[in-house]
């Protein structure tokens, strides 16, 4: 007897295959000569600074929102001074990494998925290909690398802006110096915070480049492929940024907090 | 040159090829899904020879010239371009064969976010690895006043008409100096008199840099003014063979259709 299987199961076979595939082409091509440093400061320039505003504000009222929220409940058991420590750790330990992430990933994933299923559809990396360039080289590697170490920046920055968010909400009701704040913000941190921290966001800077590259290098022909790319290149990214940050937690429980 | 008159009994595509032909195809198979795009299809381009492909929209004439160059893969069959079959190059001697084979894309695929200057730079850095700046300079204005397009140089793709992009795309791909040029519908979404002026450009360009060209096109004028040899595709293989006048002439009704 043969057993079908089932169509849903198979193309996602194929698809898992194509991905993996992706990626070895991304890795064979970081170490062929030839790189394009100017395509990865330029595509570094797109995503980390063009991105800085929106990061920016994102964290800032990041912190402020999360100490007016958490301020009142605090005052009832009397643990006013704890806050700067509670905000500190929150935003540097899971949401300050998560939610940046996602942010980037609205951002820059959609950005990239569009713009290289653009360039499909109107055969640009056909005329890459057939030329003797490398377009994996050119576009791929460049877009991936460029998140990777962009991610991780604008993360950090969006978690001190959140402190200064903290600090500027704090003021609101009650009065605590700048030094003080941050004195005890930064006492309730250790290594063991920060590092699995940035860590993490190296992994989600990683799944932002590489799901908008895929989706839009191998988006089908036609311009409603465009959208669907940019799309699926954000709900994919974010449900990566998910599972990737629950695996985080996980490992991060067992060797960083043991 | 070996003609065929549409009513021979000899199948065409098939007559023999010089000795000197740069492409030579035999019974070529492509499919897509369950649809059979290509069928034992047949030909051969010889050296410094203008081939006109003739067929209407769907026939699968894009889809031959892309096996030419390794971006699409045929099922069966043989495709040797310069002696080599295609489909079992490696990565590095594809890249050979596509640095001495041009392709013109149906739109010019100028890359968008790039200015014309970058465009024509783009292989010249990257493929043939050019470093000094004057000869990489040198270089694109030669090309670009071959086209007749110099004054472009700053300008970005979105700033070219439909024309220009062609031209500028013809640079871009001339500028590697191919041995064999391929044009996807060199002048379609053209009006008349631009398609005209691109279609005189593609004979001055194979002229002036002894290119070996196969032309896709459903525009009879072009044909006329570019093609030593026309074939007629339709529904994946190849129908009639023959020069203009010939096939003007025949008595094949839908290869007559072309010329009304």
């Amino acid at each position: 007897m043969i057993i079908k299987t089932p169509d849903i199961l198979t193309r996602q076979f194929i698809a898992t295959g194509n991905q993996v595939v992706f990626m070895g082409s991304f890795f064979r091509n970081i170490f062929r000569s030839g790189f394009e440093w100017n395509e990865l400061i330029r595509q570094s320039y797109l995503v980390g600074y063009k991105s800085i505003s929106l990061v920016g504000i994102t964290g800032f009222v990041l912190g402020f929102v999360l100490t007016l929220q958490s301020e009142p409940t605090m005052k009832e058991f009397g643990a006013v001074s704890y806050v700067p420590s509670m905000v500190a750790i929150s935003v540097i330990r899971e949401i300050g990494p998560v939610i940046i992430a996602l942010i980037c990933a609205g951002k820059v994933a959609s950005g990239i998925g569009a713009e290289l299923g653009s360039m499909k559809v109107s055969e640009q990396i056909d005329a890459m290909e057939v030329s003797g360039a490398n377009p994996i080289q050119y576009l791929v590697v460049t877009r991936i690398l460029a998140c990777t170490l962009m991610i991780p920046l604008l993360t950090l920055m969006a978690d001190g802006l959140a402190l200064l968010g903290g600090f500027v909400a704090s003021n609101i009701n009650n009065s605590m110096t700048f030094g003080m704040y941050f004195n005890k913000a930064f006492s309730s941190l250790a290594f063991s915070d920060l590092f699995p921290a940035v860590i993490k966001t190296i992994f989600f800077g990683f799944a932002i480049g590489f799901v908008g590259c895929y989706k839009g290098y191998n988006s089908d022909r036609g311009t409603e492929s465009v959208g669907l790319a940019a799309n699926s290149a954000v709900v994919s990214a974010s449900l990566w940024i998910i599972l990737l940050d629950a695996i985080a937690v996980q490992l991060t429980s067992v060797f960083a907090y043991n | 040159m070996d003609t065929i008159n549409p009513d021979t009994s000899i199948s065409p595509g098939t007559a023999a090829p010089k000795d000197d032909a740069v492409i030579r195809i035999s019974n070529l198979n492509k499919s897509f899904g369950d649809k059979k795009v290509l069928i034992d299809l047949s030909m051969h381009l010889n050296k410094g020879e203008n081939l006109v492909v003739l067929g209407k929209s769907g026939s699968g004439k894009s889809v031959a010239i892309k096996c030419m160059v390794g971006l699409l893969t045929q099922e069966s069959g043989s495709l040797k371009v310069h002696g080599s079959e295609v489909k079992d190059l490696n990565e590095e001697e594809l890249k050979q064969l596509r640095i001495r084979v041009g392709f013109l894309f149906q739109s010019g695929a100028l890359f968008d976010s790039m200015t014309v200057e970058e465009n024509l730079e783009f292989p010249l850095t990257r493929v043939l690895q050019l470093k000094d700046r004057d000869d990489i300079r040198n270089r694109i204005e030669e090309m670009l006043e071959s086209v007749g397009l110099l004054d472009a140089i700053n300008k970005m793709p979105s700033d070219l008409s439909g024309g220009m992009r062609k031209r500028i795309g013809l640079a871009r791909t001339l500028i590697l100096k191919p041995e064999i040029m391929l044009y996807d519908e060199p002048t379609t979404g053209l009006d008349p008199i631009t398609s005209g002026e691109i279609s005189e450009l593609v004979l001055e360009m194979q002229k002036k840099y002894k290119t070996s060209s196969v032309i896709i096109t459903h525009d009879i004028a072009c044909a006329e003014v570019t093609a030593d040899r026309l074939l007629v595709l339709d529904e994946g293989t190849f129908v009639a063979e023959g020069t203009f006048e010939q096939l003007k002439n025949g008595p094949d009704k839908l290869v007559r259709s072309f010329f009304k």
